[in-house]
């Protein structure tokens, strides 16, 4: 039974098509294992070989690869959510309500995209613990500790962004005293502040600006970003392995 | 790369610059241009030139709806309307802390903020908490069908009482 799905799955892998879409054909050696990483446009970002102890879960807990899970999850349940959404003043709130009690698994998906959002902050928070304890931000690796503090700084602007969404009182008072801290930077705070609600005050505007960030803008330079800093890990020699005398002692 | 005689873009003198360099500082200044006019018409573009909010000016009604020595909130727009023994006047419910909406407490006779616990008396003043300015006073008068207007957006610093 293993022998005949073993042999189906050669044959699929033999067949035209698939090899004229993955190029780099079948067999387990390591050359062509290398070739399958380094052929995929979504995993040339990584390295096609890592050090056993990099994969292994006390290097880096898989902080980062479960903050990448929960992002993949807001993405694909925000889509979701937009499609009975109408970031508008009459409606956002009725139709937060709607999602909630009557479109089917609406409930179930706004949860998720709120809980997953909640994770996502604690993982990230975690994730760069993790990063600086070890000393995996030093040299060379120390740009791409730059890009994962603007990674952080995107994803408290999504998380406040998201936060006026539902457009109820918690979400307005939060705003307006969110929106009120910024106009307290020096000179043009208050300018600020006004580009940022599009107005003098929490309203349509502010709503339809922070729907935009929100769903466009943010997502878009996280996922610019998360690229960059996954492809800088490889360029960078691969997960941070430890110190030689760590390393003497553990192997 | 090692310099040819026989090329023509290379300058003559030291302060002539070559041709290459002129498209060169050409193609970066107009980019530069560029740059600079998107930011000006970007910034321009994101500041709206007419918002559709209610109106600053608040009419505030008859002035004997308000009982005497009363403190009335109206959450709508945010102000309070007083009516001491020597007039009327109002002022801004907004917390200049960070921008809550405050409530009267009649049992103790404050304005208290439900955000960060700043607490102001009748006049505005602070008397505690986070807050680092006054209440506002807000202008008021009396239209000419006698109600009490407020213009929210013109805080006064000479404190008037409007007497009817």
């Amino acid at each position: 039974m293993a022998n005949t799905l073993d042999q189906l799955v050669e044959q699929v892998r033999e067949n035209r098509i698939w090899r004229s879409i993955f190029r780099s054909g079948t067999g387990a050696s390591n050359l062509h294992r290398a070739l399958f990483v380094q052929q995929n446009v979504f995993l040339h970002l990584f390295s096609v070989k890592a050090r056993k102890r990099t994969v292994g879960f006390s290097a880096t807990w898989y902080l980062g690869a479960m903050t990448f899970g929960t992002f993949l999850i807001l993405v694909i349940t925000g889509i979701l959510l937009m499609l009975y959404y109408h970031p508008s003043v009459p409606q956002a709130y009725a139709d937060m309500k709607d999602l909630q009690f009557v479109v089917s698994s609406g409930v179930f998906l706004r949860n998720l995209h709120r809980w997953s959002a909640h994770a996502m902050v604690f993982l990230v928070f975690a994730h760069m613990f993790k990063v600086f304890y070890r000393g995996a931000c030093r040299p060379p690796r120390e740009f791409n500790w730059v890009i994962g503090v603007v990674l952080l700084l995107v994803t408290l602007l999504l998380s406040y962004t998201g936060y006026l969404l539902p457009w109820d009182q918690l979400a307005y008072w939060a705003v307006t005293v969110g929106s009120n801290i910024a106009s307290a930077v020096p000179v043009m705070g208050s300018k600020i502040r006004f580009l940022m609600l599009g107005g003098t005050a929490v309203n349509a505007n502010a709503l339809l600006r922070f729907y935009v960030l929100h769903c466009v803008i943010l997502p878009f330079a996280a996922t610019l970003l998360v690229a960059i800093h996954f492809w800088r890990i490889r360029k960078d020699g691969g997960i941070y392995a430890g110190e030689p005398a760590i390393e003497g002692k553990s192997e | 790369m090692s310099e040819d005689p026989k090329r023509t873009d290379t300058p003559d003198t030291p302060d002539e610059m070559s041709r290459r360099n002129f498209f060169i500082k050409m193609g970066v200044g107009s980019v530069a241009v560029a740059a600079l006019g998107t930011t000006v018409f970007g910034y321009q573009y994101l500041s709206p030139n007419v918002l559709y909010e209610p109106s600053p000016i608040v009419d505030a009604g008859k002035p004997d709806h308000y009982p005497p020595d009363s403190v009335t909130l109206d959450p709508q727009t945010a102000i309070y309307v007083i009516r001491t023994a020597e007039g009327f006047f109002a002022l801004s419910a907004i917390c200049t802390h960070l921008g809550c909406l405050t409530a009267y407490k009649p049992d103790l006779g404050i304005i208290a903020c439900p955000c960060h616990g700043s607490k102001f008396n009748k006049d505005g003043v602070k008397i505690e908490g986070p807050a680092p300015r006054p209440l506002p006073w807000l202008r008021m008068w009396l239209s000419e069908d006698g109600n009490l207007m407020v213009d929210r957006s013109n805080a006064i610093a000479i404190k008037q009482l409007v007497r009817v």
